[in-house]
This record gives C-alpha cells, sequence and structure tokens, in this order.
C-alpha cells in the first residue's frame, strides 16, 4: 500500500529568518497514529502547518493521498482535518453551524446526520445550540475536532489535542482517536506528553530544531533504545557494597535490602550475569528479581540531548 | 471550483446582516433621514433647484454612493478581518478553495449588502422627494460595479489590517473626505473655478457623476469618463487580489 502522506526534504525559513524544518523526509501509513515528540519550538506545527497548506514550505515537497500539496492542494487538502494548536472559534456561532460551515468550506453537501454521529462521538450533540462563547475550554477543543471531522477526511492532524485538557477528557479524547483509526482514519498528532505518546502512537517521531531525529514503531523503539532497571531484592540487609561490586554503578537502598542495577537494552552484553556471579561469590543472598523498563520520556530527554 | 465553499462563506456573511436586520438596515436609514432634514430641509430651503432638479432629490443619489461606498469597505474589511482576529482563519487556509474563491465569497456578500442597503435608502428617499430615474440598468450597473470594487477595497484593507484602529483608518481618513469632495451634495459646477478642478482630480465625483446621471439625466462630467473610472476602480481592485493570490502576502507565512 502506497504511503498516504510522502514528505521529500521538507524545509521552512520563516521571513524573519527562523529556522523551523531543515529537510524533514517521512513517509507516514495510511491508518496509523503517529506521534510527534519535540521541545518547544521543534518545528512540529510548522510541520503540520505545511501539509495543511497554512504555511509555504521554503523547500522539498510532499503529498497526501498521492496529490502534491502545491500543485493539486485542492484533492490533497479534500483528504485532510486538522485541529489546530490554539483554540480559536468563531465566539456568537453555535456548534452546529460552525460543524456545517467546516463542511462546506470543504466543498461537501450539508449531510446533518453525519454532522449529528460526529458530534455524538464527541458527545457535543446536546450542545448543538449552544454558542461558542458558552461552552468550556475542553468543550470547544472537541467542537475544533468535529469541525476537523465533518467532511469526513482520511487524515486528521491534531496538534496537541490534549493540552490543557484534564485527564478524564484526555482519556475520552483518546478513545476517540482510537475509534478513528478503527474507522480507518491516518491519524498525525504532536505532544508533549510522552505518556501519551506511549499510549496511543503506532510509530513515533521524535523531532528537535527542525530536524527529524528519529521516526521508529513504537515497540521497537521501547524495545531498542529502551533502558531497564534491574532490582535484587537481597535476603538479608548490607551495611555497604562490598569493593569487588563498586564497578557496576550500583545504588544500594537505604535499609540495605535491595539493589539497582541500570542497564542498557542495546549494549551487547546486560551484565546481569556477571553482576548476579559477583553477588553470589560475595556470599550475598537474593531473595529476587525485578526489571523496569524505562519510559518514552527518558528514551526521548536521552535523544534530544545526544542531537544537541 | 468549489462553488460549495464560496457559497458556505457567503451565505455566512449573509447570514451574519440578517440576523441583526435592525442594525444592519436601521443605522444607514436613520441617516438617510438625517440628511434630509438638515440638507434637504435646511439647505434645500435655500437652493431650490440644482439644474431642474429639486434639491432634496439632487443629493440622493450622492447619498447612496456615499453609503455604499462606506458600507461595502465596512463589510468586506470586517469579513475578512473577524477570522483573522478570532484565529479562525486557519480554516479558510486550509479549506480547498483558491484565494480567488475566497474573495468571491466575501466580497460577493459585502457587495450584495450595500447593494440592499443602497435600494433600502432608494426607498426610504422616495418617501421624502419625487425621484425619477432615467436610466435604471445603468444605475443599477453602476451601483453594482462600485459596490464590488469597494468590497474588494475592502477586503484588502481587513487582509492589511493587524489591529481594529488600522480597520478603522483608511474609510475615516481618506473614503469619507472624498466622497464628501466628491460632489456627493453639490454640483461641481457649483464651485469656482480654481475647486472645481481640484475636484475632478478626486476619483469619486466620477462615480458619483455618473450614478446621478444615471438618476437625472444630467452630470458634472461625461458619463463615459464615469464608466472609465468606476472600471479602473474595479480593475485596481482585482490586480491587487491577483498580486496577493501569487504571493500570499498577509495570508500564509
Ligand atoms: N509565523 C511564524 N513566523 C516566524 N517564526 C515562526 C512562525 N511560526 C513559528 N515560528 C518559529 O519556528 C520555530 C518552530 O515553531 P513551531 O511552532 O513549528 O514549533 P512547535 O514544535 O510546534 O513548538 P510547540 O511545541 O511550542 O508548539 C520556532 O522557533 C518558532 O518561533
Ligand atoms: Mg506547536
Amino acid at each position: 500500500m502506497p504511503p498516504i502522506i510522502e514528505v521529500r526534504d521538507l524545509a521552512k525559513t520563516y521571513a524573519s529568518g527562523t529556522v523551523a524544518l531543515t529537510g524533514v523526509t517521512l513517509d507516514i501509513r495510511e491508518g496509523e497514529i503517529l506521534a510527534l515528540l519535540g521541545p518547544n519550538g521543534a518545528g512540529k506545527t510548522t510541520f503540520i502547518s505545511i501539509l495543511c497548506g497554512l504555511v509555504t514550505p521554503t523547500g522539498g515537497h510532499a503529498a497526501v493521498g498521492g496529490h502534491d500539496i502545491a500543485r493539486d492542494y485542492r484533492a490533497a487538502r479534500t483528504l485532510i482535518g486538522l485541529v489546530p494548536q490554539e483554540i480559536a472559534v468563531e465566539p456568537f456561532e453555535t456548534v452546529m453551524n460552525t460543524v456545517r460551515f467546516s463542511r462546506g468550506l470543504h466543498g461537501r453537501a450539508r449531510d446533518d446526520a453525519h454532522l449529528e454521529q460526529v458530534l455524538r462521538s464527541l458527545t457535543l450533540w446536546d450542545k448543538r445550540d449552544a454558542r461558542l462563547n458558552e461552552l468550556s475550554g475542553g468543550m470547544k477543543r472537541r467542537v475544533l475536532i468535529a469541525k476537523a471531522l465533518s467532511h469526513g477526511p482520511r487524515v486528521l492532524f491534531l496538534d496537541e489535542p490534549t493540552a490543557g485538557v484534564d485527564v478524564t477528557l484526555r482519556r475520552e479524547m483518546w478513545a476517540v482517536v482510537r475509534d478513528l483509526r478503527a474507522s480507518g482514519v491516518t491519524v498525525i498528532l504532536t505532544t508533549h506528553y510522552l505518556e501519551e505518546a506511549e499510549e496511543m502512537a503506532d510509530r513515533i517521531g521524535i523531532i528537535d530544531r527542525g530536524r527529524l531525529l528519529l521516526l521508529e514503531d513504537k515497540a521497537r523503539l521501547m524495545h531498542e533504545f529502551g533502558r531497564k532497571r534491574l532490582t535484587v531484592e537481597l535476603t538479608d540487609p548490607l551495611a555497604a557494597l562490598p569493593d569487588s561490586l563498586a564497578g557496576h554503578g550500583l545504588t544500594l537502598s537505604e535499609n540495605g535490602l535491595r539493589v539497582s542495577y541500570d542497564y542498557d537494552t542495546r549494549a551487547d552484553r546486560s551484565g546481569i550475569a556477571r553482576l548476579l556471579a559477583g553477588f553470589a561469590e560475595e556470599g550475598i543472598g537474593v531473595r529476587d528479581l525485578e526489571t523496569e523498563q524505562s519510559s518514552l520520556e527518558e528514551v526521548f530527554l536521552r535523544l534530544v540531548e545526544e542531537g544537541a | 471550483m468549489n462553488g460549495r465553499a464560496v457559497k458556505t462563506i457567503f451565505d455566512h456573511e449573509m447570514a451574519r446582516f440578517w440576523r441583526t436586520p435592525w442594525e444592519s438596515l436601521a443605522s444607514p436609514v436613520v441617516s438617510t433621514v438625517l440628511y434630509f432634514v438638515v440638507f434637504g430641509a435646511a439647505i434645500g430651503g435655500r437652493i431650490p433647484s440644482v439644474e431642474g432638479v429639486s434639491y432634496g432629490a439632487f443629493i440622493v443619489p450622492g447619498l447612496i454612493m456615499l453609503t455604499v461606498l462606506q458600507q461595502s469597505i465596512a463589510n468586506a474589511s470586517f469579513g475578512i478581518f473577524f477570522p483573522k482576529f478570532a484565529g479562525t482563519m486557519y480554516e479558510i487556509l486550509a479549506a480547498p478553495m483558491s484565494f480567488i474563491e475566497v474573495v468571491a465569497g466575501y466580497v460577493g456578500a459585502a457587495a450584495l449588502k450595500s447593494i440592499i442597503i443602497a435600494v433600502v435608502i432608494h426607498l426610504t428617499a422616495m418617501v421624502f422627494v419625487d425621484l425619477p430615474m432615467a436610466h435604471p440598468v445603468w444605475a443599477l450597473g453602476f451601483l453594482t460595479l462600485t459596490a464590488v470594487s469597494f468590497s474588494l477595497f475592502g477586503f484588502l484593507m481587513g487582509l492589511w489590517a493587524k489591529d481594529w484602529q488600522q480597520l478603522q483608518f483608511i474609510p475615516l481618513m481618506v473614503v469619507t473626505p472624498l466622497v464628501f469632495l466628491g460632489g456627493a451634495f453639490y454640483s461641481a459646477s457649483m464651485l469656482p473655478p480654481f475647486w472645481q478642478g481640484v475636484a475632478h482630480l478626486n476619483p469619486v465625483l466620477y462615480l458619483i457623476s455618473g450614478f446621478r446621471w444615471a438618476y437625472f439625466g444630467m452630470a458634472d462630467v461625461p458619463v463615459g469618463l464615469s464608466l472609465a473610472a468606476v472600471t479602473v476602480f474595479l480593475a485596481l481592485g482585482l490586480t491587487a487580489v491577483w498580486a496577493i493570490f501569487r504571493t500570499g502576502w498577509r495570508l500564509r507565512a
């Protein structure tokens, strides 16, 4: 299956001279959820804005559904729904009207049955006649999602969909995104919440200073880049670690009953065997072992630091 | 061609007009009545007629032109400035429509609003004075071309404006003076020769003169020149829009 979005050497230098993107190349697969992670100012919004037609690239090109975003912008944009980072709504418009407006802009005939379905899926149906300035921030964000879905896009861009959204609503939002994926929609989301990427994404891209540092299946990423922590529970408390074990970089808990050891799953040898042999030599009794995968957060911070 | 999108913008803009019909229509009507009271009754008593037309009737075309220019600019500039201000512009830019279609939606609605207001003023004026119409088709033609041209200018101003002050600036500082000095309330022939020359440098004079000719069959300048003037206005507006379309000025970073 050809990729739904192809991006080649996409670059953007703003008129102010700010270099926001430097030659990003990637393919996005139809039906996947791709999370773009990156610190503030990394270029995530710029990337999305170019694909949606809000910003003109200064280099490279891109295609959505095989349609070049510049030459064949109508066909490309018809496939796209965009939920922007900033919440912006027309204050005096009603929910239903603003969603109808979005659908009309995309050249689709009025279809209130479809809109009802969209509003219901976002628990906005009861608010259909409310004015937008009467809604809470979280509701407004859902209205923006409803607008983006009003014309039945095949690709949905969500620029930080859960920024400033409470935990319950965030989980609701995740459920909505999963349903969308189940119906075949490709979702590209940006986030600062690594938890979110970990929770939602099929693949994760990390952007920093306009460069795509990495694009990887989430599971592989977690596996390949993950550090693990081994915690060894001892039968008897230790007052201090013996000198023979000093080279392993161990830490002893305050009660002397737990020793933890960090290792890199990417290394050829984890060093666990050597460590345990060392314990045996010293006559330290081991009651239990526990390993813990490091979170994406740590993976992310390490990559950004390495990239610096 | 995304005709549905054009209609969506057009309907959206017209809906704002009809949602508050009182504000939309009452204010032009009230100011018309005021002008009649002040100029028609007070001054008109001293100027019984201008070239055979009663002064009360004489000022009607100028009054309509004044309102059409103001309303076209105000409506179109507000129409495009508001989404910029509210931050909803992204939706227009991400829609599968060309800039020309966006312009057609906003300018079409702004022009139609002005034309509706013009008709209402005309009808209001008929209550006060006898209003002949020598060339109704020409009147409608001048009216439409003027409304479209100045809605285009308004659209450009709304695009250019970065805040509400800028939005008010050109209508207040340029357009209103040009209309008042463009013979809205007098015939240029009533001026001393020097000021007649100055008045003829004012492009708005040609619009008002042409429109007045359509009413009364008399004009300050040959009607062909008026037609040329309105064509130039339209061409200027279209050229500027085209240039923006090519460059993305003030729209896309
Ligand atoms: N319209 C603009 N004009 C000039 N510079 C801009 C513009 N928009 C963004 N930038 C700059 O481009 C860079 C990338 O910004 P962008 O908004 O793409 O980052 P981001 O990854 O979305 O950040 P955040 O996580 O804070 O939303 C930043 O340095 C920003 O200041
Ligand atoms: Mg951003």
